[in-house]
């Protein structure tokens, strides 16, 4: 692996490890599988896209962005324990829909930001190298996010949240609303999802409405890569371990795609065959380990 | 205190497996009461119980606590008064959150909560002090997962979470059923120790007659959705169990061999 697609693999395990982390909230704190995702956050880039066209502050786009997705992920948990849709067809059904709203926002299936002002600008302004400059940004953005989250879990509410998602019998009896918490949850995991697809689009320049095929199965193999290798006994150990999974799921993708065996080499659409592949060996290795430490 | 009016439930109403639960069931409950409720499988029991927790609402009927009309409350806000300990020990407490953050979340019950740190040190050396009165070790254990608990240790806590903010209300659903004999007795004998220091107003509900008969001072069996039998004070510790199944036979006559009735 060059020292170029090893940054750009650092950069993009940030930027994506905070959708990580809103996948964590549901999968893992609420045990709320959402694909609402693939949905947020291509909304989250065409929000901050439009807006940023508009002349909005970048930052402020951001903002922007995070109203947006958190709006999509109270639409599903609304249809979830208001009008009682499985969550996981919930799901599916608002990211559906978010396919036309997306393009409806854009105006078409995409909106070019070359040349314009956005986040990673004013990092590369305090005189880091271009290059470096955006896994800085995001790393800075994503360990302050991860923070947050961890604050968060270690409240009142958050010890609430945390209880719906493992016993709301139990904590209904103690008097919580969990229609209230899963609403609060989804729609905050789908807060963070839109501001990391609008930090991405920011970073490459453009939003795609079809940028977001596949964010569910790369957020769950984060959580699931990072908890395997870096553990999950602590609210903070298994937070950071999902910021550090997304690093970690994007070098191996990066080292996947660099390996050549004479005229066999991987190309970007057996992506998701390596994810898989990763997410079963993460799943099944200590399963493997401890049968083979007790041959 | 708490009283149901004509309270009716049905289950799966209007389909083939429609069933009536409870039937126009009326209970006046005083403050202070212990009452222990008996009767078989399907005698409306459970229902009853998660009826005043709010668990479903009523087909008919009224409940009224201290003059108020909840009968439309969902459970989260009757929950602000009621204190419900389940047969399943799993039910009680979260096995993934620990002993301290488990009670730092009863401490909550009926409460606002925010965004201030859910387990504050000022609260620690209490949560302390009300394990050490269980005698199990707790005390000394409020970072582990409660997941590694034994069912006793967690059905322990569920009644400790239960009362740590004073219920007005205390449910027990058959909440030693679950236990070996040895651990239930230390349960039963920690739910008299807690009712009678707190002074709690409770319904409990168990399939062990002597049980029945031994703790409270008002009992009543039910039969499919209806009061058999509802003895009080001093005619209640003249009963026996010999008493109870001829006054089951007696009302059911020969139904009676047809019945799941369980005899302890």
């Amino acid at each position: 692996m060059t020292l170029y697609s090893f940054i750009g693999a650092v950069e993009q395990g940030f930027v994506y490890g905070i959708m990580a982390l809103g996948v964590y909230i549901t999968f893992r704190v609420l045990d709320f599988p959402d694909l609402t995702v693939d949905g947020s956050l291509p909304l989250g880039a065409s929000v901050s896209a439009v807006a940023i066209t508009h002349g909005v502050n970048p930052y402020l786009s951001l903002l922007l962005a995070s109203g947006a997705g958190f709006l999509a992920g109270m639409v599903t948990a609304i249809l979830n324990t208001k009008l009682k849709i499985l969550h996981l067809l919930a799901s599916i059904l608002t990211m559906i829909a978010l396919y036309s709203v997306n393009i409806r926002i854009i105006g078409g299936p995409n909106l070019s930001l070359l040349g314009a002002e956005t986040v990673i600008d004013s990092f590369s302004k305090t005189g880091v190298a271009a290059y470096y400059a955006a896994p800085i940004a995001f790393a800075v953005i994503a360990v302050l996010i991860t923070v947050l989250i961890i604050w968060f879990l270690h409240t009142e509410l958050g010890l609430a949240m945390l209880a719906t998602g493992n016993n709301p019998k139990m904590i209904t009896s103690l008097g919580v609303n969990t229609h209230f918490i899963i609403i609060l949850g989804v729609s905050c995991s789908n807060a963070l999802v839109a501001v990391s697809g609008a930090l991405v689009a920011q970073n490459q320049g453009a939003a795609d409405v079809n940028m977001g095929v596949g964010t569910i199965v790369a957020g769950l193999a984060s959580v699931i890569v990072g908890e395997t290798v870096f553990g999950n006994r602590t609210i903070l150990q298994a937070c950071f371990a999902v910021l550090l999974g997304s690093v970690l799921y994007r070098l191996a993708i990066a080292l996947a795609l660099g390996i050549e065996w004479g005229a066999f080499s991987f190309t970007p659409s057996d992506l998701n065959l390596i994810t898989s592949i990763l997410v079963i060996t993460a799943l099944t290795a200590p399963m493997i380990k401890e049968k083979i430490t007790a041959i | 205190m708490i009283v149901l009016d004509e309270y009716t439930k049905y289950f799966h109403r209007g389909s083939i497996n429609e069933v009536i639960a409870l039937k126009d069931f009326s209970l006046n409950v005083k403050n202070g009461d212990f009452i222990t409720i008996i009767g078989s499988n399907g005698a409306g029991k459970s229902t009853l119980l998660n009826g005043i927790a709010g668990v479903f609402l009523p087909d008919s009927g009224k409940i009224t606590l201290n003059d108020t009309n909840i009968t439309n409350w969902p459970e989260h806000r009757r929950a602000a008064f009621i204190g419900r300990v389940f047969q399943d020990p799993l039910l009680g407490t979260c096995g993934a959150l620990s002993i301290e953050q488990n009670m730092a979340i009863a401490a909550k019950r009926g409460k606002h909560r925010g965004l201030s740190i859910g387990v504050k040190s000022k609260h620690r050396k209490c949560f302390q002090a009300e394990l050490k009165k269980l005698d199990l070790g707790l005390e000394d254990r409020l970072h582990d997962k409660v997941g590694l608990l034994s069912g006793g240790q967690r059905q322990a806590l569920t009644l400790l979470m239960a009362s740590l903010v004073r219920p007005n209300l205390l449910l027990l659903d058959e909440h030693t059923a679950a236990l070996d004999p040895k651990t239930a007795n230390q349960i039963l004998d920690l739910t008299k120790e807690i009712i009678e220091k707190e002074n709690l107003t409770t319904l409990m509900v168990t399939h062990n007659m002597n049980q029945a008969l031994q703790f409270g001072n008002r009992l009543i069996m039910l039969h499919q959705g209806k009061t058999l039998l509802d003895v009080k004070a001093e005619e209640k510790q003249k009963l026996t169990v010999e008493n109870l199944i001829s006054k089951f036979y007696a009302s059911q006559g020969d139904n009676f061999a047809s019945d799941r009735m369980v005899l302890i």
